[in-house]
């Protein structure tokens, strides 16, 4: 980590790079964002944005439960509570004739409230109130770690899942024709989605984490025309942005989430004038 | 006759198949079979449970009874191609996917974000060439109307050539040249490749002038035959309110 650590001073000429919490948001950001701009292009494309906004909300059960089993780390709770929290979501979707946002709100309302519930017992809640909008003081050497490992797990998932999800997004039964299990690839996506947005949660913070898995493939929807192009400005949007963000709210004193996302949502609104000339 | 060039099917029966939502029946009691080098067309009123069996045939929906592939010897077989060409396409308009994305994305597993490769796009081009729809390959699938989505849907489903190919409800949307472009274009795969063709339309007139076999379906099957005698059957008037000289002047039209 040192050995990181002496390469980033030696090549990022500004002062804020002194700063060892600074150098670990700042290889989170690099982790993270491009991951995000990823992902984000097929949540877009599965109409999935309302989904992942209850997802990250959903964090606060999962803290709750983590501080009830008294685990160490709540980023375990947080992860296993997101898997079944988002198959949950899907099951029941595929299950009812109720239309998908009033399934998503049902789970959504009482994955917060009883996060709120627990948490608040006994009058406690202020102590966990960094992870609404996140904290870049809190990661760790080892949350850097965790996030490398699986950043290469998602890579190899996304190379294999790509194509199939693309055909689901266009038309599932024609995805059935070719042998796709849809549900089956659903899952994987749906948990993928789940970790990426658990593991950043302490530094983007529950209120803003969708917006940075949507803002930047949105934004790049109204200036492209093909996968590639998509997939690949998605992901230098949400870096850059991600990198800007945490720069600007370092010499703002800001939350670092969310001037990130502000960044995103400027470029979200520059390419969509753009689109529309 | 040729064979067909592919795992030698012959014909797909389909037994006592039934389709639940819950406890309810969608479809129940389906009793049909095609032919390989027939084009059976598939049609009844909206609701009536075509699209429904469709699903079923491709997996996508659980069903009861059973769907059985036989060969030229009618010995039953597990392995067959289904070429599936769908009604429309459930993405919304600004979805960046180009044709040749979405058509290298249905058989190669290397993700269409990374370059596609040379003869892939040689291939595909190739194939688009034959349904005269060459020029559209770097367009987004939401730029093209509705016959050119058509075109470039058949050339999708035609690779790897099907054994089964499935056409829901094709020609909505789809003006009158590019209507008879696509069907002279299925009735030319349906002879040169052998293939059995399940094509659900609305379009009587068409019907009559293509199909080689028609299944009616009410929730079930409520009759089948050739066109003619179809067209004779008291359960088709009851639905469609046609007579059979009335299904031949809107044949004549077309």
């Amino acid at each position: 980590m040192q050995t990181i650590y002496n390469i980033m001073e030696a090549i990022i000429p500004f002062s804020f790079i002194k700063f060892d919490f600074m150098k670990n948001a700042l290889l989170a950001t690099i982790l993270l964002t491009p991951l995000f701009g990823m992902l984000g292009t097929m949540a877009v494309n599965n109409k999935m944005a309302f989904f992942s906004d209850a997802l990250g909300h959903s964090a606060l059960t999962g803290i709750a439960i983590g501080v009830i089993l008294g685990t160490k780390n709540v980023i375990i709770s947080m992860i296993i509570f997101g898997i079944i929290f988002g198959l949950a979501i899907r099951k029941v979707k595929s299950n009812t004739k109720t239309s998908s946002d009033t399934v998503i709100s049902v789970f959504s309302s009482t994955s917060i409230a009883l996060g709120i519930v627990i948490l608040s017992k006994s009058g406690g809640f202020a102590k966990y109130s960094s992870y609404l909008i996140g904290d870049i003081l809190t990661i760790s050497p080892a949350d850097i770690k965790i996030m490398a490992i699986f950043l290469i797990v998602v890579y190899i998932i996304w190379y294999f899942i790509y194509n199939q999800l693309l055909l689901l997004s266009i038309n599932p039964s024609l995805s059935a024709s070719r042998g796709i299990r849809n549900a089956l690839i659903e899952n994987i996506f749906v948990v993928t989605i789940a970790i990426a947005v658990m593991i950043s949660i302490k530094q983007i913070g529950i209120l803003t984490i969708n917006s940075l898995l949507i803002l930047p493939a949105a934004a790049t929807r109204n200036i492209c025309s093909n996968s590639k192009q998509y997939h690949i400005i998605s992901t230098v949007i949400a870096l850059v942005c991600g990198i800007a963000g945490l720069v600007i709210s370092f010499y703002a004193g800001t939350a670092a989430g969310a001037t990130m996302v502000l960044i995103a949502a400027a470029v979200y609104f520059i390419t969509y004038l753009k689109s529309n000339k | 006759m040729s064979i067909h060039n592919n795992c030698g099917l012959h014909r797909v029966n389909i037994e006592n198949l039934a389709v639940y939502d819950g406890n309810e029946p969608i479809i129940s009691n389906v009793n049909m079979e095609f032919h390989c080098g027939e084009l059976t067309a598939l049609i009844g009123k909206n609701g009536s449970g075509k699209t429904t069996l469709i699903k079923a045939l491709l997996n996508e929906r659980p069903h009861t009874g059973e769907i059985k592939y036989f060969d030229n010897n009618s010995n039953q077989i597990t392995t067959h191609k289904t070429g599936y060409v769908p009604q429309q396409l459930a993405f919304d308009k600004s979805t960046p996917v180009s044709v040749l994305d979405f058509m290298a994305s249905t058989v190669t597993k290397r993700p269409v974000w990374l370059r596609v490769k040379k003869e892939l796009r040689n291939s595909i081009q190739k194939r688009l060439d034959d349904f005269n729809a060459g020029h559209l390959i770097d367009r987004t699938l939401g730029e093209l109307s509705g016959g050119e989505l058509q075109r470039v849907l058949l050339a999708t489903a035609i690779e790897p050539m099907p054994d089964l190919l499935i056409l829901d409800e094709p020609v909505s949307g789809v003006d009158i040249n590019g209507l008879d472009m696509f069907y002279k274009k299925v009735t030319e795969l349906r002879s040169k490749y052998h293939m059995a063709i399940l094509l659900v339309s609305h379009d009587i007139g068409l019907i009559k002038h293509y199909a080689d076999r028609i299944v009616l379906m009410d929730r079930t099957v409520i009759a089948q035959g050739t066109p003619n005698e179809v067209f004779q059957t008291e359960a088709f008037k009851n639905i469609f309110g046609y007579t059979l000289k009335e299904a031949e002047n809107n044949a004549d039209n077309i």
